[in-house]
């Protein structure tokens, strides 16, 4: 780990014309940092008819399991202020059909593919993972780790350090060696720092931050839970400062490692606010359901806030809210006499 | 694939109806291709609106040329905070408008005898309808049905298009006290009908339905399920739905539906994962 964490814009006067939004991390090398949420856009197909779908980084699919799955019963969704409880019980063609069809279809159509996958069993993962080192044609695994483990009293494998790098260690076992592999947390935990340290000690990549978080809503006519579920899963604008703070901790703990941000991001500055806090990359879901374009949209706002904030590259402005506190002087960023040696890389 | 806009549309009239809102909206694009069954959905209050979810309507009327291009109108009940903000739109407002969406009623090929069944504002999309039954040399009969007479939507525009009428209200405020399964099997035989196309409140749809099969009409029924995207990435609107294999599978309603045959949702089902449904819990133990 040696990397330089802290950048500092090379532009410092004025707004750039143009921005390199090139996210460059765990290998991969994407155009944009934008990518879709985890089961907010399918395989990509239904949104290639509001934006190309090949113009933003990439596509994270729903989470495959090796059976088709029926999913919960409904209703699955409800809408709460600034946000929406879900619980589709992971509803999906299973595998094979996944592979057939979904992830043929990204191909033909040049779409960059992150395939997320889920699991009852570590097993179930390590099967899932072997069966796509076979048939390729996708970037990296995402590895949704909340969700129950059938082995553990259904206690979310993303809630224990162990059974999350247990899991983790499979799908790294079942894989090629240089398929970057992200594990996607849970922010329900006490230490999520602790989490992503086992995880990456397993063998991760990276890792997503966050999923979404366990809520519950009572219908006041019924008098009863508002979803067949009963509890669900909480996103949207409203977690958004849950995330941040959660890219943010993790950011410090590991300054090197790569990070894919999301949690309530609707507009260019809320993406911006992740990469601050540390992201290389960000996924946009519920914002999908009010703007079917969003990833889109956001990845010209985001362009511009960087511009405006003085950025020629995506990869100046990651981290970069982490900067040490420098009181004798101003900002850097809007001082036109701040020299390289402002304020320190730090490296170990 | 279908095609599906995202435009910015200019309301250009609010005016009430019995207990609605009917709202005029231009819809360039929208209005040129939608076809009868399909919605839109609208984004609710503005850019920082903490409504995350747009709304569904069905496409009520269409206009595809004229002084605003293509435009169209939409029924609008007022159920809770989103449909409240926008009955109180007004001339010059924008709204960001999603369609046409959905899979459309299909018309049969030849001129055949049809009922068509609304119950409050689920009449909305069979005006459209209507009158392409009848350009294909349809008989049109409808029927009405709401709790009361306030809740009843386009029954003077719908006795204009349709062949005959019939109204039936719970409280018997207006045309037959009852509902629009009280009246559905006499009329069905009476016009030896061939199809029957419904949209309304499931109760009444799941009655329809019933009834059609057990008088072997072929039916299309138009449902409402909660829906969160309306563009089928989400999985929130499923139903249990019979497929062409005999083969119960959770389907979206947004893009396999709002249309379904009447015989091939389990409407008893709706809101369960049936047992035999393809992917469900073997054990029945799942989280
Ligand atoms: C395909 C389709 C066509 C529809 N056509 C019409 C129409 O022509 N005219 C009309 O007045 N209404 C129509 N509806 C119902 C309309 O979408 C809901 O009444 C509306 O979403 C309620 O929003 P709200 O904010 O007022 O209520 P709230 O209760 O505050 O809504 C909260 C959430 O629940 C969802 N929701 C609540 N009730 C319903 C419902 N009955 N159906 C679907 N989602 C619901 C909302 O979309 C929102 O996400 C249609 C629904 C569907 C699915
Ligand atoms: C309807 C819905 C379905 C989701 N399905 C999945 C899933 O299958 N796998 C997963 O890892 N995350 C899933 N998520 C979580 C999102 O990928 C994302 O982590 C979370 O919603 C926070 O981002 P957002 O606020 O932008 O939606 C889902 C979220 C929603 C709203
Ligand atoms: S509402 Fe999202 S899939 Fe139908």
């Amino acid at each position: 780990m040696s990397r330089a964490l802290f950048v500092k814009p090379s532009s410092l006067s004025g707004p750039a014309l143009s921005v390199d939004m090139t996210a460059s991390f765990a290998g991969l090398e994407l155009p944009s940092p934008m990518l879709t949420a985890s089961g907010c856009a399918a395989a990509g197909k239904e949104l290639d008819a509001f934006f190309d779908i090949t113009a933003i980084g990439g596509v994270v699919t729903k989470s495959i399991m090796m059976q088709p799955r029926s999913g919960r019963a409904t209703p699955r969704m409800a809408e709460t202020p600034s946000g929406m409880l879900n619980s589709i019980g992971l509803q999906g063609p299973g595998l094979d059909r996944f592979i057939e069809e979904d992830l043929a279809w990204l191909n033909n159509r040049g779409a960059r593919t992150i395939v997320s996958i889920a699991g009852e069993t570590a097993e179930e993962f390590g099967k899932i993972a072997q069966r796509l080192r076979n048939v390729g044609g996708f970037e990296a695994i995402e590895v949704n780790i909340s969700c129950p483990n059938v082995a553990d009293r259904g206690q979310v494998f993303a809630c224990n350090p162990v059974s999350a790098a247990q899991v983790v260690q499979v799908v790294k076992r079942n894989s090629d060696a240089r398929m970057p592999i992200f594990a996607k947390l849970s922010p329900d935990v006490t230490d999520i720092v602790e989490i992503a340290d086992s995880v990456i000690k397993a063998g991760a990549t990276g890792v997503s931050l966050i999923n979404t978080l366990l809520g519950m809503v009572i219908d006041p006519v019924t008098m009863r839970p508002a979803l067949a579920g009963i509890t669900g899963g909480l996103s949207g604008p409203a977690i958004r400062p849950v995330a941040v703070r959660c890219v943010w901790s993790v950011r410090q703990a590991f300054p090197d490692i790569p990070i894919i941000g999301m949690g309530g991001i609707r507009s260019g500055t809320d993406a911006l606010e992740f990469i601050l806090a540390g992201a290389n990359a960000v996924s946009v879901g519920t914002s999908i359901f009010n703007d079917p374009s969003a990833p889109f949209r956001i990845h010209g706002e985001l362009q511009v806030a960087l511009a405006e904030r003085g950025f020629s590259s995506l990869a100046d402005a990651v981290s970069y809210a982490h900067r040490p506190v420098d009181t004798t002087r101003e900002d850097p960023i809007t001082s036109e006499q701040s020299s390289d040696d402002d304020w320190d890389f730090i490296s170990e | 694939m279908s095609v599906t806009l995202q435009v910015s549309s200019e309301v250009l009239d609010v005016r009430r109806a019995g207990s609605y809102f009917v709202i005029s909206l231009t819809a360039p694009g929208i209005a040129e291709i939608a076809k009868p069954g399909q919605f839109i959905t609208i984004a609710m209050g503005g850019e920082e609106s903490s409504m995350m979810l747009r709304r569904s309507f069905a496409i009520h009327q269409v206009q595809s040329r004229g002084v605003y291009g293509g435009t169209l109108d939409i029924v609008v009940s007022v159920h809770g905070k989103g449909t409240k903000w926008l009955s109180e739109r007004r001339r010059h407002d924008t709204l960001a408008v999603v369609g046409p969406l959905g899979t459309p009623f299909s018309l049969p090929k030849s001129p055949v005898s049809c009922v068509i069944v609304g119950g409050g504002y689920g009449s909305a999309p069979l005006f459209v309808l209507a009158e392409q039954l009848r350009d294909r040399g349809c008989r049109v009969d409808a029927v009405l049905g709401a709790s009361t007479e306030e809740k009843l939507f386009g029954v003077l525009e719908l006795k204009r298009l349709a062949t005959a009428i019939t109204v039936t209200t719970d409280d018997g405020s207006s045309g037959f006290k009852g509902n629009v399964a009280d009246v559905l099997p006499e009329l069905i035989d009476r016009v030896n009908a061939d199809v029957v196309y419904a949209c309304g409140p499931m109760g009444m749809l799941s009655a329809v339905a019933e009834i059609a099969t057990r008088k072997r009409v072929f039916s299309q029924c138009s449902v409402e399920e909660a829906m969160a995207c309306g563009i089928g990435v989400c999985m929130t609107c499923v139903l249990p739905v019979i497929g062409d294999d005999g083969v119960t599978r959770m389907v979206r309603s947004c893009t396999d539906g709002p249309t379904f045959r009447g015989d091939r949702v389990r409407w008893s089902d709706v809101g369960t994962i049936p047992e035999d449904t393809y992917g469900a819990p073997v054990s029945g133990v799942r989280s």
